[in-house]
């Protein structure tokens, strides 16, 4: 078992054509073969893969054609927003946003359009999730990581990475990671995926990846006191971060004071949730 | 990207939102001349991108022409918390009855533009939240919708303002809300919004900041940046599409990822070590940029050592391994580097720099030691 994507899973790619996007639809294909379409505007009839895969106009005359349920897009950042309007507008019931730096102002409307349409949203500014041997939506490498009962949840991507990499050298696999994105306003949380492993009945024990910036974590962490019975571990990013400075992703900023690593720190660990001094502790902790 | 008061308010300004009479100067005879045309007596503002910039004395005021322009003088040769005076404003003084404040940003918690008001204006937002929080009054926005009239009214209503004011108040929210949405700002504050003793209402000072993500559809901004406030190295590096950030340490970083560019500092940090800065590398670490992250980490005198640490997903550490030595072969230079490969080939990447002058890791706590030993005069 696993959440969100399965090899049941059926893949829209939304920028096909594009080099970033051919590229990862590529990986993700040879994955575990549940590229089912590409869209790329001006492109219907095209064919891509060794003529396996069509390329539609569009996300709702793709979805006719090929049944595709996940979309996870790859287009520049003008046009990512419509590029998700376009998903929900089309009934997808996930979509998957790779795309760094789209404006704040885009993003409160498009959150607030998908929810009314029912579609959940993973990123933007995000590597995406894999279900190991099943699905993989968006950029986190196959290689990396194995079939397994640990959850895996991040705010960012070559820390989770290495989080991955370190479990399995040590024979741990996850049953999905999820990266929801650096940005300050995003898709699913924290929370909603935390109930999404609570659950699922194959995924045992949870990991949490945060960083400076925001109250997601602080969020999380009352949650966890409330609902979860499973055991997470957690990494909080940027213990040394100065104040006032993005590092990096847009949502990374200590404002006012407020979202330090060290007020995240506290709130998981007053809550039971183990925390790990360095990336490659998470894999040790998970261990014993 | 943050806007100074005198550049927020003209952007307001276009939005209908009253302001006082004025004009920034850049010379001291300037400022007599403007004072002058708004007939003696006025206030005297430093432009510098911090707050407390009237305690800083960084905002004086002049009763007539010649005071103005040595009290100009005075303030154009001040540092006010290590930024350089370039710019005054210089307004006409009103009397003010009331103080207000009004602002309108991003909630990252509800997803929504939030309006915050309060009848204490004038001082920090964050002290009235803390001293009187009942005393703010925040409504949220339907990104969708707008701001509606009915919402505009509730504002009016929880800052108690009285009945008199209201139609200047909602012309002056409806601009501020439109030059928010219109510019891409995070942040759009007035503080304070003063009531006159004519009973005008006049936004005394301004502040906005505009999200980086939207610049591309502003390019006209592009000219209100200031430099003073971003160390050269971090203006270079943005050049090369390189993230960086200048710290105190001696112990250079260069990551590829944020996150884990962060949990790199954090390490280094946990064995006593201090990195002299954050830098992403981004994916797809070629030659060219990684020579430009090295020259921009050894721009900064402090660094004793380099630690690099990248994962290789999709980027190749082979390929990052000899990026990293055509690199080091253009870049010259005495101080020592860790480097840590691992994911996709690594083992090859390690192999290439093995006879090199580069000190390897398997692991992210093995280089951190190795880094801040070197660090401190230790040998590796």
């Amino acid at each position: 078992m696993s959440i969100l994507v399965n090899k049941y899973s059926r893949i829209l790619v939304q920028g096909i054509t594009g080099n970033e996007g051919n590229f990862h639809a590529w990986q993700m294909y040879q994955y575990a073969n549940n590229v089912v379409a590409g869209v790329t505007p001006g492109k219907g009839g095209e064919w891509v893969f060794e003529g396996k895969v069509p390329v539609f106009d569009s996300v709702k005359v793709a979805k006719e054609a090929t049944g595709a349920n996940v979309s996870v897009i790859f287009v520049p950042a003008h046009f990512a927003s419509d590029a998700m309007l376009e998903a929900a507008d089309a009934g997808m019931e996930l979509i998957v946003c790779i795309t760094e730096g789209i404006p704040v102002r885009d993003m409160m409307r498009v959150r607030k359009y998908l929810d009314q349409k029912g579609s959940k949203l993973i990123g933007p500014n995000c590597p995406g999730l894999i279900t190991p041997s099943e699905a993989k939506v968006g950029i986190i490498p196959g290689n990396i990581t194995m079939p397994g009962n640990v959850g895996v949840i991040s705010r960012s991507g070559t820390l989770t990475y290495e989080v991955l990499y370190a479990m399995m050298l040590l024979g741990i696999g996850t049953s999905t990671c999820v990266g929801i994105g650096g940005d300050p306003i995003s898709g699913l949380s924290y929370i909603d995926l935390l109930e999404m492993f609570e659950i699922d009945p194959l995924t045992d024990q949870i990991v949490l990846i945060g960083e400076i910036g925001g109250t997601d974590e602080q969020q999380a962490a009352d949650y966890i006191s409330r609902y979860m019975t499973k055991p997470v571990v957690a990494f909080i990013a940027g213990q040394s971060a100065p104040p006032g400075k993005r590092m990096g992703h847009a949502g990374a900023i200590i404002e006012s004071g407020s979202g330090t690593a060290e007020e995240k720190i506290k709130a998981l660990q007053e809550v039971g949730v183990q925390i790990a001094r360095h990336p490659e502790e998470i894999a040790i902790i998970l261990n014993r | 990207m943050k806007l100074h008061e005198y550049q927020s308010k003209k952007i307001i300004d276009r939005f209908d939102v009253p302001i006082p009479k004025g004009r920034v100067a850049n010379i001291a005879s300037e400022a007599k001349q403007i004072a002058e045309e708004l007939g003696g007596r006025v206030v005297i503002k430093s432009q510098v991108l911090v707050g407390g910039r009237g305690k800083a004395g960084g905002i004086k005021l002049a009763r007539d022409p010649n005071q103005a322009k040595e009290l100009a003088t005075e303030i154009l040769g001040m540092e006010i918390k290590g930024l350089p005076v370039r710019k005054i404003l210089v307004d006409e003084i009103v009397e003010i009855d009331q103080e207000i404040y009004l602002g309108i940003t991003n909630d990252r918690t509800c997803r929504q533009p939030i309006v915050i008001a309060s009848s204490s204006g004038g001082i920090d937002i964050e002290e009235v939240a803390q001293i009187s929080p009942e005393k703010i009054f925040k409504l949220t926005i339907d990104p969708l919708l707008g701001l509606q009239d009915f919402q505009v009214r509730d504002i009016a209503l929880g800052i108690d303002l009285r009945r008199e004011y209201w139609k200047q108040f909602i012309k002056i929210l409806r601009g501020l809300y439109r030059a928010y949405l219109e510019t891409d700002a995070t942040l759009a504050e007035i503080n304070p919004l003063v009531v006159t003793k004519n009973k005008r209402l006049i936004a005394l000072d301004a502040k906005m900041i505009i999200d980086d993500n939207a610049l591309f559809r502003h390019p006209e901004m592009m000219e209100l940046r200031d430099l003073d406030v971003e160390a050269p190295a971090e203006i270079e590096a943005q050049k090369y599409g390189l993230s960086y950030i200048k710290l105190d340490g001696d112990i250079g970083c260069m990551v590829n990822g944020a996150g884990l560019a962060m949990a790199t500092m954090d390490i280094i940090s946990q064995f006593g070590g201090k990195p002299s800065n954050f830098l992403d590398i981004g994916g797809g670490a070629g030659a060219t940029k990684v020579a430009a992250a090295l020259r921009i980490i050894l721009s900064d005198p402090n660094v004793k050592v380099i630690l690099i640490n990248i994962f290789g997903g999709i980027t190749r550490c082979d390929e990052v391994a000899k990026g990293l030595l055509s690199a080091l072969a253009d870049v010259k230079t005495k101080v020592p580097v860790v480097v840590r490969l691992v994911g996709t080939n690594a083992e090859e990447g390690l192999e290439l720099l093995v006879n090199e002058k580069i000190q390897t890791a398997n692991t992210l706590v093995e280089a951190a030691k190795i880094a801040v030993r070197l660090s401190t005069g230790g040998a590796a």
